[in-house]
């Protein structure tokens, strides 16, 4: 066992990470843990765009886009935190720029934008209540923002030598009483347990696609970081809220930017009818992702989609019209997916697409300035932070709109550095305990050592089939209640899982095998999060509860783990400007 | 439908050097990806077999491999772009140490790219808003900025082969991405580093490079790029 001591740990390298690793002064120590080379991390996935209200391409205002971005969240988002994300969107989009990120450009040389799902400004800007149309508020580097966005902010980091373990698989967190004092880790490469004493831990792990058989997600996205809180006793929020994208590759759940519908691409069902009409008449194909996924399932549900050649269905996402030089400039590497793909060329035939899931709307709770909190009082752990999709600040609330989700790395990963910072100044080391790393060593020795006879990939697939099937877009309490007692199931085989390499070089397969405990964890943190919340808001659709129902659950879920079934308890949301609408588009 | 591979094993703690493992696997049909079939051996046959992978779509550089003698991307080479009538021969990119099956050593790799500057250098004060820039000028660093960092270019670099002190394709690459950004103020320190015979001048225009660039980036292009600038600079 390898034993460090730095003032701060951050754990994960995509944009929440990297950019509060920014933020750690010359003086103090800082290393950022990753189980990938940060590179590889999910946040280069990122396809159309990064929010603010810039204004270069059209009059846009940030309290526009915090509007927008609280009837996204469909009334659920804390509108305080919200504020901030919007109000600073503006100058974090300029600091990206000065870092060094290449953008597309407007004729004036200024940064370019684009349309986006859900994005809107008043038809006449002097009448706030006048009708909604879509405006042109995603930043982008043509269909590679996020790409672009990860490397600048890596690059950064060498420029400012930022200290890396890359390849360092964190398995749990170091709670010395109720302070956080480190993190364990698995040094990839060799099996080496390494215990990380700290005065400040961040976790910037990203996000669970990986629970769903059709996912965007990087194979990495396995809920790491709620299943390190969640088993401390620590809450986690509004994990019910679950976004499938509406256009995944049919089949493959491999990501085609909302950029495509921004640029003016089309849904088109079986019988060639562009069906967002009937659904949000006023923005239509570019209505938010929750309800643009129900309109496409409900689509199919009803005949109208189109038959694959497995059986499944799909819809269509049409590009044809668009002249092509928007797709070869603007739109390069999502068309390039189709193409090697699916063997579709979109400047000649429409893309089969379906729903995909996504992102965690939910996360660990934190303050806006990232500091993770352990109940409805939004009581501080000392030492313990949290940001990017990890985290539940909550500026997505129950639906999160594109181009969000970067912004919010940038947003509140530099404002949890800066907290770090202040905080390590004045803090000092909590006590290490004496058995920080046992919980790790066992589990390795468990997994390592099983006789068991259930494989780890055969129990994973099983449970992206369920998860599927059971927690997906629309939802029903017979379903979530058969999924409680299918994860209590998975619990039991788990503990019986063996695996074939017994080595220590590079061990993927032990790795994989810890990976299926935390995205079982997460999976039941969704389900029991769901089957409670009886009312469908956002990317939460109970059959069974059509509506939404304010007077009951306009709050947020906390859900904690215990020996027997999780436990909820709810907190109130921040409601600032604006009070809870009908939310229609 | 039966497909075989054959994957190139190497596990230092058990085998004194690498051997060749075949698997006889049902791949479904011809548009699943070499990613999907090295899945299903570890899944399903053998979970020792070891590689890297993220996000299984081409833009995290995780997976370089070698496939029938060819570096690409396990992730956006399908089965339909091999010949599956044969055994397809999987291997770990070349010229790199084997740290376990197809998983290789990227240290030397990753030290390469960071000795290029490879950052905005730009110490004027900044201004209130963007820096202007037109949309001209970006593009002309779209291309280079595609880069995943997959090592694809630099293991399959002949010049790289034989001389273990280049910084390789993929650093130039990047070197190109900041020297004609025209934010960029580096100037001669970025330009000394590469200006040597380590660096810009042991490209040979070989362009073993661009065939391998899974992002079909002309590589050679950019460096040549370069090789004018260091040359107008020596004028």
């Amino acid at each position: 066992m390898v034993k460090h001591q730095y003032d701060a740990i951050i754990v994960g390298a995509g944009g929440a990470g990297l950019r509060a690793a920014l933020e750690i002064p010359e003086g103090f120590s800082c290393a950022v843990l990753s189980k990938v080379f940060p590179t590889r991390s999910h946040t280069g996935a990122a396809q159309g765009g990064i929010g603010a209200a810039l204004g270069n391409e059209e009059e846009d205002s940030w309290e526009w886009h915090m509007f927008d971005t609280v009837k996204g969240s469909d009334y659920l988002g804390d509108q305080d935190a919200i504020e901030i994300m919007t109000k600073d969107a503006i100058r974090a989009i300029i600091e990206l720029e000065h870092m060094g990120m290449p953008f597309s450009r407007t004729p004036e040389g200024k940064i370019a934008q684009r349309k986006f799902g859900g994005h809107t400004k008043p038809e006449n800007p002097s009448d706030p209540d006048s009708k909604r149309i879509a405006v042109k508020r995603s930043c982008y580097s043509a269909d590679r923002t996020g790409h672009v966005m990860l490397h600048t902010l890596y690059e950064n980091c060498i420029k400012q030598k930022v200290h890396f373990y890359s390849e360092f698989f964190v398995t749990d967190l170091i709670m010395s009483g109720n302070v956080c004092a480190g993190v364990v880790a698995i040094e990839i490469a060799t099996s080496e347990v390494h215990v990380f004493h700290a005065k400040a831990v961040m976790l910037a792990t990203g996000g669970y696609g990986r629970i769903y058989r059709i996912t965007s997600n990087a194979h990495v996205g396995t809920g790491d970081g709620f299943a390190h809180v969640y088993n401390n006793g620590l809450p986690l929020q509004d994990m019910e809220f679950v976004q499938f994208h509406p256009t995944g590759l049919w089949k493959l759940g491999i990501l085609i930017s909302e950029a495509a519908r921004g640029e003016g691409g089309i849904l088109l069902n079986s019988k060639g009818e562009r069906f967002m009409e009937r659904y949000a008449p006023t923005v239509k194909d570019l209505a938010p992702r929750d309800m643009v996924s129900r309109a496409i399932l409900t689509e199919i549900r009803e005949g109208r989609g189109i038959k694959g050649s497995d059986g499944t269905y799909y819809v269509n996402l049409d590009l044809t019209h668009l002249p092509k030089e928007v797709i070869d400039d603007k739109l390069p590497e999502i068309t390039g997916f189709a193409r090697t793909y699916l063997g579709v060329e979109p400047t000649k035939e429409p893309i089969p697409i379906q729903p995909t899931a996504h992102y965690a709307m939910g996360g660990i709770p934190t303050t806006p300035d990232a500091e993770v909190t352990k109940d409805k009082k939004k009581t501080v752990i000392p030492g313990l932070y949290a940001a990017g999709e990890a985290a539940c600040v909550s500026v997505h609330g129950g639906n999160r709109l594109g181009t969000n989700s970067l912004l919010d790395l940038i947003v509140f990963g530099r404002r949890g550095g800066k907290a770090i910072a202040k905080f390590i100044a004045g803090a000092e080391f909590a006590p290490l305990p004496g058995d920080a790393a046992d919980k790790t060593i066992s589990k390795i020795d468990r997994v390592q050592n099983s006789t068991g006879s259930e494989k780890p990939g055969s129990l994973r697939t099983e449970m992206q089939e369920k998860m599927m099937e059971k927690v997906g877009i629309f939802r029903n309490e017979k379903d979530l209640t058969e999924m409680t007692s299918e994860i209590k199931n998975l619990r039991d085989r788990y503990q019986k899982i063996a695996i074939d390499d017994k080595g220590k070089i590079f061990n993927t397969d032990m790795m994989e095998a810890i990976e299926l405990g935390n995205l079982i964890d997460t999976a039941e943190a969704i389900t029991h999060s769901a089957l409670a919340r009886q009312e469908s808001r956002g990317a939460h659709s109970r059959e069974d509860y059509p509506n939404r129902d304010d007077k009951k659950w306009l709050k947020h879920t906390l859900i904690y783990k215990t020996d027997g079934e999780p436990k909820l308890d709810y907190k109130p949301v921040s409601i600032t400007r604006f009070q809870p609408k009908e939310r229609k588009y | 439908m039966k497909v075989t591979l054959r994957i190139q094993r190497y596990n230092p703690e058990k085998d004194a050097e690498p051997y060749y493992q075949e698997f006889k696997i049902e791949a479904g049909d011809d548009k699943v990806r070499i990613l999907d079939l090295l899945h299903v051996v570890k899944w399903e046959h053998d979970g020792t077999l070891t590689f890297r992978r993220s996000c299984a779509h081409g833009v995290c550089g995780s997976d370089g491999i070698r496939i029938n003698g060819r570096n690409r991307l396990a992730c956006s080479t399908l089965l339909r772009d091999v010949n599956y009538k044969k055994p397809i021969v999987i291997e770990p990119l070349p010229s790199m140490a084997i740290i376990k099956d197809l998983v290789v050593d990227m240290s030397d790799f990753y030290r390469k790219y960071e000795a290029v500057k490879p950052y905005l250098v730009n110490d004027s004060p900044l201004p209130e808003h963007e820096r202007l820039q037109s949309n001209e000028d970006a593009e002309k660093l779209f291309e280079s900025a595609k880069c995943i960092l997959c090592a694809c270019c630099t293991t399959s670099c002949p010049s790289s082969w034989s001389d273990p002190n280049y910084v390789g394709p993929a650093a130039l690459l990047k070197a190109y991405r900041f020297t004609f950004d025209t934010r960029d103020e580096a100037g001669d320190d970025r330009l000394d580093v590469i200006d040597t015979p380590d660096g810009t001048w042991r490209c040979h225009t070989i362009f073993n490079c661009v065939e391998a660039c899974p992002k079909e980036i002309n590589i050679t292009w950019h460096i040549s790029q370069l090789k004018k600038r260091l040359a107008q600079r020596e004028m």
